[in-house]
């Protein structure tokens, strides 16, 4: 199966020999989850999972019949006016005008324009109502998620009934199968757009706007977005994943979410954490339950049951993390992480810290 | 042209000044007139000339060498992307390739090299001497080549733009945008549009006044009429860049607001300024092919086009339309749904007038004898192409389809069809068809089917799986992809292809150098053509005509094949044109056209410092006015010359 990711199995495989991996097993959290998932689709417009990309998948497979169809008919009349049989006189001056032919041409050529009218008005009535079946699903939303981009990032937020319940998280969002989701969409530097082919077309994050957009995923799945606006050094590296799981499941993970970082369990981890406490990490990110609490990177409180890396840049083992933190600027050039001085033991230390977060 | 049938001269009363033609053999005539229209020799004469050919020419060799490098720019990408996180080229040097690949393509290429042809072919397809404002032309060329050579010294320097060919902002404002880099872009947007709206005045001048006597507006050659269509709709559109690339220079430079949302401005703004001029723009580039295509079928089908005022109605309504589509650039964006159906609406609609076009040239092709020389391939090949890429355009017109396949590969694919297909195909069509007049040779012919099929065939493998790659989920400006996501063998079949683009434009450019040494020799009307241009000798003398002929048809040369009938009465001793009434181009004035003279290059030299300078410090505009002003004063000192006659 080729797929836009990692699969869990090989999530799996990529674990044992990792050293971090036998003494927990913790990295592996989140694959029970994603097994019965299953591996979703493709990053593609083609495989549509959501009737929002349903819709518009109908719209692209019949208005390219009629382009297809309108091509060759084009291209045949063409090919008949290049070779169709003339009768041979060659030395007829060009402005001899056959005013029979000529009236014969303004027909044809008044019926082809007609048929271009109302082929037009059709493609016109069957976009119009396409659109409007894709807006008739905002308002029956049954939850809500706000995403925030960065460069080269997403932070997603849910709101939950008290302040206390919302989930901060990054680059990957959960939804229940079968609900409208309402995504809510800003942006705090440069002008993002949120893409999940399988499941919607795109909405663009402005600063300064607030805009949304209604995903449904149909199946249970894992869907793969990516950034498509241009928005600097990393566009390409700033990948989103949505996976969508039935309703106990979503609220099984909206509740360890929702829950502090668990505490360090061993000296290993201790020592991690006392790692990225002191070394300038905690400046940038945010662990729940720490003194930890800078914004400007991703919240890292429950890292380790995400499933990807920087973004969709790297597959969340404990060899990319190790390799991501020891010199992010060699994986994803020009990315705000900074390199941070660490020993060997330092850094095994934060990867076996940061992999015991949940 | 020879074989005067001679009108009676009209104006010949005594003691009028100069010396005049009437009556003037010949020889004696050709040699007054190469005196008064003289270029000088050697490299002041290059610098100081006017001639609309001499600047036409220089004018299109430079939009082609800028070819070359925004095609370069092109293969190093597809180098990069021919397989999955390769690492060939970094995201910074990436983003300032496909950046100045659509820059260069757009603003230093297409529109240049269109306007180019005009500033060519106008005067010659008219019937007059040179174009309106000889010296704005002259300035318009100098402005135009410093634009372009700053923006790529620029780029040499590691400053080149990176933030795409519609510097979107906060990217390239002043808080994101990398150093000086979307400066010198904006910088080099405001160059290329004063040169754009200076042509375009002097087209529309030219083209309204200077018409042959007996060019009434139903005689105009179709090709005409299209460069003045774009005329319009460049003096329309330019403005909305000019201001939104001067709102962007003074957010940067002196801290204005215009687009900053925290300070009440908008970012939305700038894609609507941009966009404004962006939409209209790719129909600055589509209408003059259209144009050449007017001019190419008639010739290789041996009949005169049908439906020329249908023809002539669709360019017009194209040009109204494409003010009308500028939203469809901006779907995802979040639209209330009236404002999107009225944009799907009229983005459809577009395709109205360019599908009547398309309908009449094939009856044209019914109705005539096809002569399959190589413009007329490259005619076909932009019917087989541009047709698929209007189609794909009624795509994206539709608001839900567009929201998938915005900002992907379908997309690129689209627009290559549209700007390739339909505006780079009909212009390689031109310069087989009107090389011989330009340089008096043939290009090779050989060597031209070789071009055509290999660019035809090389275009089609490249472009055509993007739509795929696109609805895949490819998105563009990547400038790598993950190995997982099954893009890889559609990129490399596209980097390989690209290959075959490359060597049939090597071999355009073959053939153009070694033609230009060798090709056959034309004479003046080898195609056996119906337009003006080809009355006179290939290449044209400096002064155009030696008389200038009188239009009785609109097909002159079909219509009067051995003798044309001129006019009498004009100067030989100085430059003299012939002005007319707008409609139906009946003489009114002599009017004298301007000599040559060095001041519109040391004007845009001044011009083009103030501009510079106006990237580092805003007091460049202050201190840069003086020599400016110099420059223009002494530009247009009065000579004492006469005003203009009867």
């Amino acid at each position: 199966m080729s797929l836009a990711f990692t699969c869990p199995t090989q999530i799996l495989t990529d674990i044992v020999p990792g050293k971090a991996a036998q003494q927990r097993l913790r990295w592996v959290s989140a694959a029970p989850m994603l097994v019965l998932a299953g591996c979703g689709d493709r990053q593609s417009a083609l495989h549509a999972h959501g009737a929002n990309a349903r819709r518009i998948l109908d719209l692209i497979w019949s208005f390219s019949a009629v382009a297809v169809a309108t091509w060759l008919l084009v291209m045949l009349v063409l090919a008949a006016a290049l070779l169709h049989r003339r009768l041979s006189e060659t030395t007829r001056s060009p402005l001899e005008i056959d005013s029979h032919q000529e009236r014969r041409f303004t027909r044809a050529v008044g019926s082809a324009i007609a048929l271009t009218v109302l082929v037009l008005v059709m493609m016109t009535i069957a976009s119009f109502f396409a659109g409007k079946s894709i807006a008739s699903l905002s308002g029956t939303e049954t939850l809500a998620v706000r995403i925030t981009g960065h460069q080269w990032w997403w932070e997603v937020r849910y709101a939950g009934n008290d302040p206390s319940q919302s989930i901060v998280t990054a680059n990957e969002i959960h939804v229940p199968v079968g609900e409208p989701v309402k995504v809510e969409l800003d942006s705090l530097d440069v002008i993002h757009s949120f893409w999940v082919p399988n499941l919607a077309g795109k909405r663009d994050l402005i600063p300064g706007r607030l805009s949304q957009l209604t995903l449904i995923a149909d199946k249970p799945g894992i869907y793969r977005g990516q950034c498509a606006e241009f928005c600097g050094y990393q566009h390409a590296h700033m990948a989103i994943t949505v996976i969508a799981e039935s309703r106990e499941a979503f609220e099984a993970w909206q509740s360890r979410q929702n829950a502090v970082a668990s505490a360090p369990g061993g000296e290993e981890e201790r020592r991690g954490q006392q790692a990225f406490l002191s070394t300038g990490c905690a400046l940038c990110h945010t662990i729940r339950g720490t003194p930890a609490s800078g914004t400007v990177g991703p919240d890292l409180t429950h890292l380790a049951s995400r499933r990807a890396l920087a973004a969709d840049t790297l597959a969340m083992t404990p060899g990319a993390l190790a390799a991501w933190i020891a010199d992010p600027q060699s994986i994803k050039p020009g990315a705000k992480m900074p390199r941070i001085a660490l020993s060997a033991d330092d850094l095994n230390a934060v990867v076996t810290y940061l992999g015991s977060l949940e | 042209m020879s074989g005067i049938a001679g009108k009676p001269a009209e104006h010949t009363e005594q003691g009028l000044k100069g010396i005049r033609d009437t009556g003037l053999e010949e020889v004696r005539l050709r040699a007054f007139l190469a005196h008064a229209w003289r270029t000088p020799k050697g490299f002041y004469g290059w610098l100081v000339t006017v001639d609309h050919k001499l600047i036409g020419r220089r004018y299109i060799v430079t939009a082609f060498l800028f070819l070359i490098l925004a095609g370069l720019s092109a293969l190093a990408m597809r180098f990069q992307l021919a397989q999955p996180e390769a690492g060939h080229i970094g995201p910074d040097l990436y983003n300032q390739l496909f950046t100045m690949h659509g820059t260069t393509m757009m603003f230093l290429f297409a529109v240049p090299v269109m306007e180019a042809f005009a500033i060519y072919l106008v005067p010659l397809m008219i019937g007059t001497r040179n174009v309106a404002f000889p010296r704005l032309n002259a300035f318009s060329y100098w402005v135009y080549l410093s634009g372009g050579l700053m923006i790529w010294i620029a780029f040499a320097f590691e400053t080149g733009a990176d933030a795409g060919w519609f510097s979107y902002v906060p990217l390239a404002g002043p808080e994101y945008g990398i150093g000086k880099r979307p400066d010198f872009w904006a910088q080099m947007v405001t160059y290329t549009e004063v040169s754009a709206l200076a042509v375009a005045v002097e087209i529309i001048a030219t083209v309204f006044k200077q018409r042959a006597p007996g060019m009434s507006l139903d005689r105009i050659p179709l090709y005409v009429w299209s460069v003045l269509v774009t005329a319009f709709v460049i003096l329309f559109a330019m403005p909305a860049v000019m201001v939104s690339s001067t709102m962007l220079i003074l957010d940067r430079l002196v801290g204005t607001k215009f687009f900053d949302p925290a300070a009440g401005g908008d970012a939305l703004l700038w894609q609507h300024l941009f966009w404004f001029f962006g939409h209209p723009e790719v129909y600055i580039i589509f209408i003059p092919a259209t144009g050449f295509v007017s001019a190419i079928l008639p010739t290789f089908v041996r009949r005169p086009i049908f439906g020329y005022l249908g023809i002539v109605l669709s360019l017009i309504s194209i040009g109204f339309l494409s003010f009308g589509l500028w939203v469809h650039h901006m779907f995802a964006t979040g639209l209330p749904q009236l404002g999107e159906s009225f944009f799907t609406a009229s983005s459809m609609m577009i395709a109205i007038p360019s599908g009547i076009q398309i309908f009449c040239w094939i009856a044209t092709i019914w109705g005539g004898r096809p002569i399959f020389a190589t413009p007329m391939l490259f005619v076909l090949g932009f019917i087989f192409t541009f047709v698929i890429g209007g189609l794909t355009g009624v795509m994206v017109a539709s608001v839900p389809l567009d929201l998938q396949v915005h900002d992907t590969y379908f997309v690129v694919a689209h627009f290559h069809y549209v700007l390739v297909g339909g505006a780079v195909f009909p212009l390689l069509g031109a310069v087989y068809y009107w090389f011989p007049k330009i340089t008096g040779r043939m290009l090779s012919e050989r060597l031209g089917r070789w071009n055509f099929w290999l660019v035809f065939l090389g275009f089609n493998l490249t472009f055509f799986p993007m739509h795929i790659l696109g609805l895949q989920g490819m998105p563009r400006r990547v400038y790598t992809y993950p190995p997982a996501s099954g893009w890889g063998e559609m990129n490399l079949l596209i980097s390989l292809s690209s290959l075959v683009v490359f060597a049939g434009f090597a071999l355009f450019f073959l053939n153009l150098l070694l033609s230009l040494r060798n090709g056959r020799i034309a004479g003046d009307n080898p195609w056996g053509a119906s337009t003006l241009e080809w009355a006179t000798t290939s290449p044209p003398p400096s002064y155009d005509f030696s008389r200038l002929p009188v239009v009785t048809h609109r097909e002159p040369l079909w219509a009067e094949p051995d003798t044309l009938p001129v006019v009498e009465g004009l100067r030989v001793d100085a430059r003299e044109v012939l002005a007319g009434t707008v409609a139906d181009a009946v003489p009114q004035l002599r009017v004298p056209s301007a000599d040559n003279s060095i001041w519109p290059l040391l004007s845009a030299i001044a011009v083009g410092g103030a501009f510079l300078g106006s990237i580092y410090t805003p007091w460049a505009v202050v201190w840069g006015a003086i020599p400016v002003s110099i420059g223009f004063i002494c530009w247009f000192w009065p000579k004492g010359e006469p005003e203009d006659e009867e």
